[in-house]
Order: structure tokens, then C-alpha cells, then sequence
């Protein structure tokens, strides 16, 4: 189907790849979204609790006889044992003096704004730990105290959630891409499906189909079909345009033609010396030739018109092979041969009188030309399940088996036919006018007996 | 007055040898391997006489291993463990939040159990802390001192029979002395985080000019000698053993609430074996939490089920809150607190 196609890439290909890309990426956004969220919220729930124990530690925090004095309250600490079993260190710092717990617990620099609680992220024993401080004033009896209370917790408990979110993100994403990768796949296909149909259409139709497309097509391609249309009916006009010139020419040749071989004949008569006669009847067999191929390529014109504008009635195939028959008899009589006709009453057949006559005629004058004088040529009319099928045959040479495919072309002729007088268009116009009705043409040679067998199938009506 | 009782049974052997630091030892026992081996050194509060079997049962299964123990109080295992450093293989000890303060600052090892699955959650504390006991903290008493009276049942019944009968119990009612005892301290702590009744109790004592004790052995010994009427809060577990032989020592576990201690052990930083000390910890989470048991553990059968069929059983759990009495300020105030109650002039 490409063949003769210059082939750069695939829009199909391109635009699933593209798809492709952009899952991948948003694939990548979603599972570093979901974890920059999840760490943050993983981030807030710890400094949450920290900052309540914190309170709660600071809330115990009173003056008793002069001495700042803090009760730890049991909840203080196990709240945070509650939510995980990561290690817990605090320490209370009243004026900058160390109080209690661990001393060398790192040192939150005071935040700029107004916020009462501040966090930093640090390492203390080996470990990456979390850290919130608090401060309150209290009143004493010398000044106001500044107490700060410090609670830090490992992070263990919240890396193991992030790995635990991070496997399920990765789970998503994936899912995620997998399920836009299927749908780019589908997406792709359904955007090239219009190009497949235009092209399947297109590649249908039959050689003399030459008809503007109708069917509806999406708006990016109606430039393509347009140009497609105008390409088409350019074409159609440029070949109408040579079939008249072929008519008009052969028309324009044969009725010299007719003069010039009345004139010949005469001049055969009044000669007497054999060099002349014999020169003289090449001559008119030359112009016999001429004649023919000028009346062949005028019934091919015909033909091609017709095809396009079939007048169709229904038509006894027998009665059509008897007339056409009678007018040939002369020309076979002539040549020493006979024409018989041998069928049973067929069923009718739906087609242009006209055209089905001129057909059978060329194959007809090809029969006669190619049969051994003195033989038969002759016509059978039979019907094969919904066909009716006429055929002819002779007892000329036959077809070579090597020609049989070609020989329904233009001007195409056996290789058996080289030393007699044809153009080569009868078994062309009888294959187009075969199609034209629907049914199509047979060649074969006889078994058993010398001859060509020539057999148009025409459907029922 | 203050009547201090320091350890009567002191088997100090090899003690002039191993005290290279201050800390006190009270037993040490070698257990040798059958097989040349490895030596694993742990250091304990649980008796001996009570742990051996565990230890046995060890070496059946692992012969060539020697294990060199050592018995101290659980404030000795604390000091030889996080001030000196004491190089130890494994630490076991009742004291619960003693032994989580050494996890949570980092003088112990991590242990990923294969047999973790066998516990529950709540038994361990991270891969550092492996309970493998439940035990009770009792009320035990001497049945022929309480002849003709009532046997409380609750803090509140015990309060008023102490308080209606002082001549019967005037310098007969022992309990821990805290400041010595880490098991003593955490009992103590946890009694008085769930109630009030703590405080009465500790003055009713102190007014009978309570006898104050490094351990339960000890008030054991002395209920059957006649020395005490009552002990408040003695491991139910060590009594229990000492009931089967003398019928006069009875057992209460009180119905207002009872505390459940879980004995565990850990891997010390400085551990030289901590390979064979896991498997030990394996064994001993093996014995405990296996559903089928093992017929040489000698603790009280373990109850799975966190919330005790019993309400009134309260389990210790293991975490950061038991750090909160261990804080120096809180521990101090305690203390004090403590002593103004139970010691009276």
C-alpha cells in the first residue's frame, strides 16, 4: 500500500510518543508533588505534637520560694511516645542558665518574627532530630525570667512514613502513567483514524472512479480533500478532453479512409500486372487496418462515455446475440466461415443494449478474424448460479498463457495475433463494458479442441 | 528515725576483682561452657536463684557459650552502664524506665529480632527494649499477724486497717526505699501518676516508722522471720516462690489498681558480643512469648492482651514518658515529696 510513497515518519508514531512524554512528566510531577506534600504534612503532624508537649512542659513551669521550679507532666513526654517510638530529648533553660535534661542540646537561634515556637532541623547523639522551642516569661520577685523549654524527637518514625508514602506514590505514578499511556495510544490512533478512512476510500475505487470525495472529514483535513476533489476532476476533464480528441480524430480519418480504399479497388480493377495488384492490395489491407483501428478506438470512446451514462433497460441476452449475429453473418460469409448461436431462453439481465452489442461485435470481428477458414465460430448463451453468461469461441490459435492477465489493456495484443490486422482494443472495450454492468470477463482457451474461448459474465437483473 | 536495710545475703565473690568501678555487685556466677566458646557477659537484677534456669535452657541449646553473671541492684546496672560504662553483653533489669532512658540516649545497641513477631507491640520499645516478663507489684503479708483482721483489699481498706491498728503494725510495715532501688522508684512513680490514695498510704507508713529495703527478697525474708506484718509493693513473682514453702506468707494483689512491671533486657553500646547477646534476647523472647512456653521460665505466665481481662491490672508501657521521672528536677521534687512522707521524725 506504500509502495511509491516517500515515507518521513509517522504522525501516529510522533503523536504517541509525545503522549507518551507528557505522562512520563506528569507521572513525575504527581509522585514528586505527592511527596513534598506528604513530607510537609508528616513535617507539621511531628512539630504539632512537639509543640504541645512543649507547652505542656512550659505550662508546669512556676516560681516556687524565689527558684524557677518545672514539673515535667508524665503526658508531656509519653504523648509523644504515643505516635511513634522515636527517642525523646528536652531541656529547660531559665535566663540562659541550663535547668534540666539535656544539656547539650543544640541551640534554636531566635526567629525574627513574633513566633513563640520555633523549629530547626538538626543532629544531636547521632541522629537527625526535630526540635521545637518555646519560651514564657514568668514574674519574680527580682525581674521577670525567660524560661525555654526545648523538646526534640528523632526522625525515624517520620522517614519510615515517607518511605512507606514514597513506595505507594511511586505505585500511583506508575499507575498513572501506565493508564495515559493507554489512553495516548488510543488517542493517537482515533486522531489518524479519518487519514486511514480518507485513504481506504480513496484506494477502493474502481480505475474509472474519478468522483469528488463526499464523505464528511474533520476541518484540519479538508485543505487535503479539496485539493484531492479539484485534483481529481482536472484529471477526469484532461481525460475526457483526449478520449474526444481520440473520437474526434478517428472519426476525421475514417470517412477519407473509405474514400481512399473505393479508390484503390477501382485502381485494382483497371491493373493487370501482378507487382501492382500485389502492391495495390497491401494497400488496402493497410487501410482495412486503419479503418478498423479508427472505428475501434471511436467504439472505445463511445464505450467510455457510455459507461458513465449507462442507459439500462432489461434485455434478453439471445435476442441481443441472434441481431448482433445477422449483422455479422455478411463479413463472416465473406471470409468463408459461419456463425452459429446455441442456448436456452436466459433470464433477463438489467444493461445498455448498445453498449453489450458493440462489445460482442469487437470480440465477435476478433473471432472471425482469428478462425482457419472454413471453421466455426460460435456463440452459447448458458446461465451459471445468478450469472448469465455469454461466450464466444473459435478455433483460431488460442491465447498464450502468459498473456492472459494482460490482454484486456489498451492496445495490447497476443502474442499469437503479431501477422494479423487489430488495434488491440476489443477485449479492452468488452471488459469495460462488463464492469459497467457489474459482471466481468473470462478468458480461457477450449480444452481438447483448438480455440480461444471468450465469456462475459453479466449479472441477473 | 530511719532504719535502712542494706543487703543481708551479699555473695560477693570475685567482688574485689570486678569492681573496678564504684558500682556494687551483689552475686556474680560464671556459668561455664561446655564447649570451648564465646563468654557473654550480662548484667542483672533478677536473683540468680530465680534467672538460672533461663540461662540452662541457653546453654543446652548453644554449648559453647559461657556466661559470666552478674547480679546489682537497678540503680548499680544504671550507674555501671551510663556513668561508667561498664562493658557489658546484655542488661536485664525490672527497672523499666531506667532501662529506656538508656535506649533513648543512645547506650544501647538496635537488635532486629527474628522472633520479634512473637510480641506484642507494646512488649518492646523500638528494636532497643525486649520485655519478657509480667510481673505484679504486691501487697504481701505474714497470715498470723493479720490473725482476726480483715485482709485489705484495696489502698483505702489498707490505709484504715494500718491507721485503726498501730500497735499491731508500729515498725512492722516495710516497703522499698526509693532513693536506693530503681524497681522501687518506678513502682512508687507509677502509684502515685494514677492516684492519690499513694500519698495517704506513704504517710500511714511513715507514721508506723515504715523499715525501708533495697529489695523484695529481703522484705520477704524478713515477713517470714517476723521482722515485718506487711510489705507494699513487692515483686509478686519473688513471693510467690518463697509462699510455696512457707504457708504463713500470704499474697494480695489490690483491687483498686495493680501495677505490671515487664522485666526486660537490652543490648549495652559497649557490648563485645552483641551477636550472641541478640540470640540470647531471642531466647529469652522465645521462652516468654512463644504461645506453646517453656517449662524452665520461671516468671508468672504472660497475658497477651494489653487491657487485662482484670481492670484493674495496670501495665507499665515502655516509652518516653517514663523518661519524665527520671528528669533530674522532677526526680529530686519526687524524692523529697517522698521523704516527707514516709520518714517522720
Amino acid at each position: 500500500m506504500n509502495s511509491g510513497a516517500n515515507i518521513s515518519g509517522s504522525i501516529r508514531r510522533r503523536l504517541t510518543l509525545q503522549l507518551l512524554g507528557i505522562a512520563a512528566v506528569l507521572a513525575a510531577l504527581l509522585f514528586v508533588m505527592v511527596m513534598t506534600y506528604a513530607k510537609q504534612v508528616a513535617e507539621e503532624s511531628q512539630d504539632n505534637i512537639l509543640s504541645a508537649s512543649a507547652t505542656s512542659i512550659l505550662d508546669s513551669a512556676a516560681i516556687q520560694s524565689g527558684e524557677v521550679t518545672v514539673d515535667i507532666p508524665y503526658s508531656a513526654l509519653s504523648m509523644l511516645g504515643n505516635v511513634s517510638d522515636d527517642r525523646v530529648f528536652y531541656r529547660v533553660v531559665v535566663n540562659g542558665k541550663y535547668l534540666t535534661g539535656y544539656e547539650s542540646l543544640p541551640i534554636a537561634k531566635a526567629s525574627k518574627g513574633q513566633d513563640s515556637h520555633r523549629f530547626i532541623t538538626s543532629h544531636y547523639l547521632g541522629e537527625s532530630i526535630r526540635m521545637v522551642s518555646a519560651t514564657r516569661r514568668l514574674s519574680n520577685a527580682s525581674g521577670p525570667v525567660e524560661v525555654t523549654v526545648s523538646v526534640a524527637q528523632t526522625l525515624k518514625r517520620q522517614r519510615e512514613t515517607l518511605e512507606r508514602i514514597s513506595a505507594n506514590a511511586a505505585y500511583l505514578g506508575f499507575g498513572f502513567f501506565i493508564a495515559a499511556a493507554v489512553l495516548g495510544v488510543l488517542t493517537a490512533q482515533s486522531a489518524v483514524r479519518p487519514v486511514q478512512t480518507l485513504a481506504n476510500s480513496v484506494s477502493k475505487r474502481g480505475p474509472q472512479d474519478l468522483r469528488a470525495v463526499q464523505a464528511p472529514v474533520p476541518g484540519e483535513m479538508a485543505p487535503l480533500v479539496v485539493a484531492l476533489n479539484r485534483f481529481m476532476a482536472r484529471l477526469k476533464k484532461s481525460l475526457t478532453r483526449s478520449e474526444e480528441f481520440i473520437a474526434e480524430a478517428a472519426h476525421r480519418i475514417r470517412t477519407p479512409l473509405a474514400v481512399l480504399r473505393t479508390q484503390a479497388e477501382i485502381a485494382l480493377r483497371r491493373v493487370e500486372r501482378p507487382e501492382n495488384r500485389a502492391a495495390l492490395k497491401e494497400m488496402i489491407r493497410a487501410i482495412d487496418e486503419s479503418s478498423r483501428a479508427a472505428g475501434q478506438l471511436l467504439d472505445h470512446a463511445m464505450v467510455s462515455f457510455r459507461t458513465d451514462h449507462l442507459e439500462v433497460k432489461d434485455i434478453n441476452l439471445l435476442d441481443l446475440a441472434e441481431e448482433t449475429l445477422e449483422r455479422l453473418r455478411p463479413l463472416a460469409e465473406m471470409q468463408d466461415k459461419t456463425l452459429s448461436l446455441h442456448g436456452d431462453e436466459p433470464p433477463p439481465i438489467s444493461g445498455d443494449a448498445i453498449l453489450i452489442q458493440n462489445a460482442l461485435s469487437n470480440i465477435l470481428d476478433n473471432a472471425i478474424k482469428y478462425a482457419p477458414k472454413g471453421e466455426d465460430v460460435q456463440v452459447i448463451v448458458t446461465h451459471e448460479d445468478d450469472w448469465v453468461v455469454l461466450s464466444v469461441y473459435d478455433q483460431g490459435p488460442g491465447f498464450a498463457p502468459e498473456d492472459i492477465d494482460q490482454l484486456t489493456e489498451r492496445f495490447s495484443r497476443g502474442k499469437n495475433a503479431e501477422d494479423t490486422v487489430g488495434s488491440g482494443l476489443g477485449l479492452t472495450i468488452a471488459e469495460e463494458v462488463t464492469q459497467a454492468h457489474g459482471g466481468h470477463l473470462k478468458l480461457s482457451n477450449r480444452t481438447n479442441v483448438r480455440g480461444a474461448c471468450v465469456s462475459f459474465y453479466f449479472p441477473q437483473s | 528515725m530511719r532504719i535502712l536495710l542494706f543487703p543481708s545475703v551479699l555473695i560477693m565473690l570475685l567482688a574485689s576483682l570486678l569492681s573496678v568501678g564504684a558500682y556494687e555487685i551483689e552475686q556474680h556466677k560464671v556459668f561455664p561452657a561446655p564447649q570451648e566458646g564465646a563468654n557473654l557477659r550480662i548484667i542483672s537484677n533478677s536473683d540468680i536463684d530465680i534467672f538460672s534456669p533461663m540461662v540452662e535452657a541457653f546453654q543446652r541449646k548453644y554449648p559453647s557459650v559461657s556466661i559470666d553473671y552478674t547480679v546489682v541492684s537497678s540503680t548499680e546496672l544504671m550507674t555501671a552502664l551510663y556513668d561508667e560504662k561498664q562493658v557489658f553483653d546484655v542488661a536485664i533489669s525490672s527497672a523499666m524506665d531506667l532501662q529506656v532512658k538508656l535506649a533513648n540516649d543512645g547506650f544501647t545497641l538496635p537488635h532486629n529480632s527474628p522472633v520479634a513477631g512473637l510480641m506484642p507491640d507494646w512488649a518492646r520499645w523500638r528494636n532497643h527494649v525486649f520485655a519478657f516478663t509480667q510481673e505484679p507489684a504486691s501487697v504481701v503479708y505474714s497470715k498470723s499477724a493479720f490473725a482476726g483482721l480483715e485482709v485489705p483489699t484495696s489502698r483505702q481498706n489498707l490505709i484504715s486497717t494500718l491507721r485503726n491498728h498501730p500497735e499491731r503494725f508500729l515498725n512492722k510495715v516495710g516497703t522499698y526505699d526509693i532513693r536506693q532501688s530503681g524497681l522501687g522508684f518506678l513502682f512508687a512513680t507509677q502509684d502515685a501518676r494514677t492516684s492519690d490514695t499513694f500519698w495517704r498510704l506513704n504517710e500511714v507508713m511513715g507514721s508506723l516508722n515504715a523499715r525501708l529495703y533495697c529489695c523484695s527478697a529481703d522484705m520477704i525474708s524478713d515477713i517470714t522471720k517476723g521482722n515485718l506484718a506487711i510489705a507494699y509493693n513487692v515483686l509478686g513473682s519473688y513471693a510467690s516462690a518463697r509462699a510455696a514453702s512457707d504457708p504463713d506468707i500470704g499474697i494480695l494483689e489490690l483491687e483498686d489498681f495493680t501495677t505490671l512491671m515487664l522485666r526486660s533486657a537490652i543490648i549495652p553500646a559497649g557490648a563485645e558480643q552483641p551477636e550472641i547477646a541478640g540470640t540470647f534476647i531471642d531466647h529469652l523472647i522465645t521462652a516468654s512469648w512463644s504461645e506453646e512456653g517453656a517449662d524452665y521460665y520461671p516468671y508468672p505466665k504472660l497475658n497477651r492482651n494489653e487491657i487485662a481481662p482484670n481492670l484493674s491490672l495496670r501495665a507499665i508501657r515502655l516509652g518516653p514518658g517514663l523518661l519524665v521521672y527520671q528528669d533530674n528536677l522532677k526526680r529530686q521534687h519526687f524524692l523529697q515529696e517522698w521523704q516527707n512522707a514516709i520518714i517522720q521524725q
